[in-house]
């Protein structure tokens, strides 16, 4: 069977900076697939265009087997993808409880149900629910970017760099959190902290230089001192 | 004393008129950054609509709504066909919507007439009454009043409803808003259409505080409306009545005391914030 999200020869510029080369990766279901590389490799970029903020110029994308490639951002947010931006998208000026309530779709029984268990996860959101997204710590703010993209009921959760400027602590609090969604929910992840990445990931695939140039599983990724220091400066 | 009350009950009537013009074109700039120069020509047609359909059935009511219709059609019409091929591009913005904004005044004088016409007030709201030595002018007073409530209105649906919190999320972050699963292009003509209906409104109000109406109001109401948003703070509504109020005082003391400067006064007040405060009184958080 063919994976929920399947990326083919993707490219993509940015003005007219050629960033993505040659992008094909494929997400199967209930797994957390992590997407791996160093600084200026393209995986920003990679999940921008997956969500259509940046454009396809060449190759396919597809989601539970439709196209979705060029579509509008948000179309393809309703065909069930959650997205945790690597700069978190919180909006400053709107409190917790605003930032939530933008992004429910609906406020019916489920989507209460699952506003109740994440905020059990993450139970400062629930503390902090009137103050403002922007005097947030950075820990705070990720838990609510997270729980903003879980609180709807998505195929699909992408999230760029969640520990990126995170005390250890708290990478490990946000560490535990994405992998009780896990049980829910098929995640691209991309990840930095090869701590992280190893703990939730089932499979991988390394970007370098807009090109996915390896992939496998999680577990020989670990094993394999020579990929690691070649593209991921890991020894 | 009484003249100083007098002088701030003109500028809080006058402010609550700009208030009306500036409060859409505020959001419109904050939502998509756009700038529109083709507002004050909503404003025009709300103006003499509102006027034509007051005076055939005599009825100030059907008027104002019948101002309010025509403006939300016309920014229906503006936002798809002028706006929107033109988004992200300041330039373009400028010079098509200016060149729109002078469509719709000659268009003014070919459907209405190249003459300016007088306007007066219904009956109910004409004339004034005195507590003490006061006088107090009740068309003013009804300006200040339904500006006010307007405000209040338009506040709590931003403060308190979705599509309010998706408007003000949308001027803070409109990828993110997007990526949350919204149109915001829908947002955004939503905005567009009240913001017009609004300006619209303020059109039909101001011309029977003036008293007389003609077609190149359109473009000093554009520029005036431009005035008060960069002085509140691009896309900053509670800004906008700030910097409307301001405006609207300022007008109404200088006419009293310095006439000579009783137009300069605006770009005057904007020179200053622009010098102190570049980025308006009110700034929305990014
Ligand atoms: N707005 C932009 N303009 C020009 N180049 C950009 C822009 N954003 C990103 N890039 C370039 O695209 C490349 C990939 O960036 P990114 O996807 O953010 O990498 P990663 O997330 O893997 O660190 C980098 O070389 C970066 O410099
Ligand atoms: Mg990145």
């Amino acid at each position: 069977m063919e994976g929920l999200l399947v990326l083919k020869q993707v490219e993509a510029f940015i003005q007219h900076y050629h960033i993505l080369h040659d992008i094909s990766f494929e997400v199967p279901k209930g797994e957390v697939t992590v997407l791996l590389g160093r600084n200026g490799a393209g995986k920003t970029t990679t999940l921008r265009t997956i969500m259509g903020l940046n454009q396809v110029s060449k190759g396919t994308v597809s989601f539970k087997g439709e196209a979705i490639a060029n579509r509008t951002t948000h179309q393809i947010a309703n065909k069930g993808i959650g997205y945790v931006p690597e700069d978190q998208g919180i909006f400053n000026g709107l409190t917790v409880g605003e930032n939530m309530r933008v992004a429910m779709k609906k406020e019916d029984e489920e989507t209460m149900k699952r506003m109740e268990w994440v905020l059990e996860l993450f139970p400062d959101l629930k503390k902090y629910w009137k103050k403002e997204g922007g005097q947030l710590s950075g820990g705070q703010k990720q838990m609510l970017a997270i729980a903003r993209a879980y609180v709807n009921k998505n195929d699909l959760l992408l999230i760029d760099e969640p520990s990126k400027g995170l005390a250890p602590i708290i990478v490990d609090k946000v560490t535990e959190s994405i992998q009780q969604m896990k049980e829910q929910t098929t995640i691209v992840l991309v990840e930095q902290n090869f701590m992280m990445a190893s703990k939730i990931g089932n499979r991988f695939y390394i970007i370098d230089d807009g090109v996915t140039v390896h992939h496998g599983k999680m577990d020989e990724l670990k094993e394999d001192k020579i990929t690691m220091k070649k593209y991921l400066g890991i020894s | 004393m009484d003249l100083i009350i007098s002088l701030v009950i003109n500028g809080l009537a006058t402010g609550m008129l700009i208030f009306l013009l500036a409060a859409g074109l505020t959001l419109i700039f904050g939502l998509m950054s756009v700038l529109n120069f083709a507002h004050g020509g909503l404003f025009i047609w709300g103006a003499y609509t509102g006027v034509w359909v007051y005076q055939m059935s005599n009825s100030f009511i059907l008027g104002i709504i019948a101002g309010i219709i025509i403006g939300l059609l016309l920014g229906l019409v503006t936002e798809r066909l002028i706006v929107r091929p033109v988004y992200g591009n300041h330039i373009q913005q400028i010079l098509i919507t200016l060149g729109f904004m002078l469509v719709l005044q000659e268009m003014i004088k070919v459907v209405f007439g190249p003459d300016q016409k007088a306007v007066f007030p219904p009956e109910y709201l004409a004339g004034s009454f005195m507590i003490g030595d006061i006088v107090l002018i009740k068309y003013r007073l009804f300006i200040i009043v339904i500006g006010l409530l307007i405000f209040i209105l338009a506040t709590i649906i931003l403060k308190k409803s979705r599509i309010g919190l998706i408007v003000r999320a949308g001027v803070m972050d409109k990828e993110m808003v997007q990526s949350l699963g919204i149109n915001i292009k829908l947002v955004f003509m939503l905005v567009f259409m009240v913001g017009a209906g609004l300006a619209a409104l303020s059109g039909v109000f101001h011309s029977i505080y003036s008293g007389v109406i003609y077609a190149e109001m359109g473009l000093e109401f554009s520029i005036l409306a431009f005035i008060v948003v960069v002085i509140g703070g691009m896309g900053s509504f509670s800004g906008s009545l700030f910097a409307a109020i301001l405006v609207g005082l300022a007008q109404a003391f200088m006419a009293y005391y310095v006439p000579a400067l009783s137009l300069a006064v605006n770009m005057l007040l904007m020179v200053i914030v622009l010098i102190f405060r570049p980025q308006g009184l009110f700034q929305v958080k990014e």
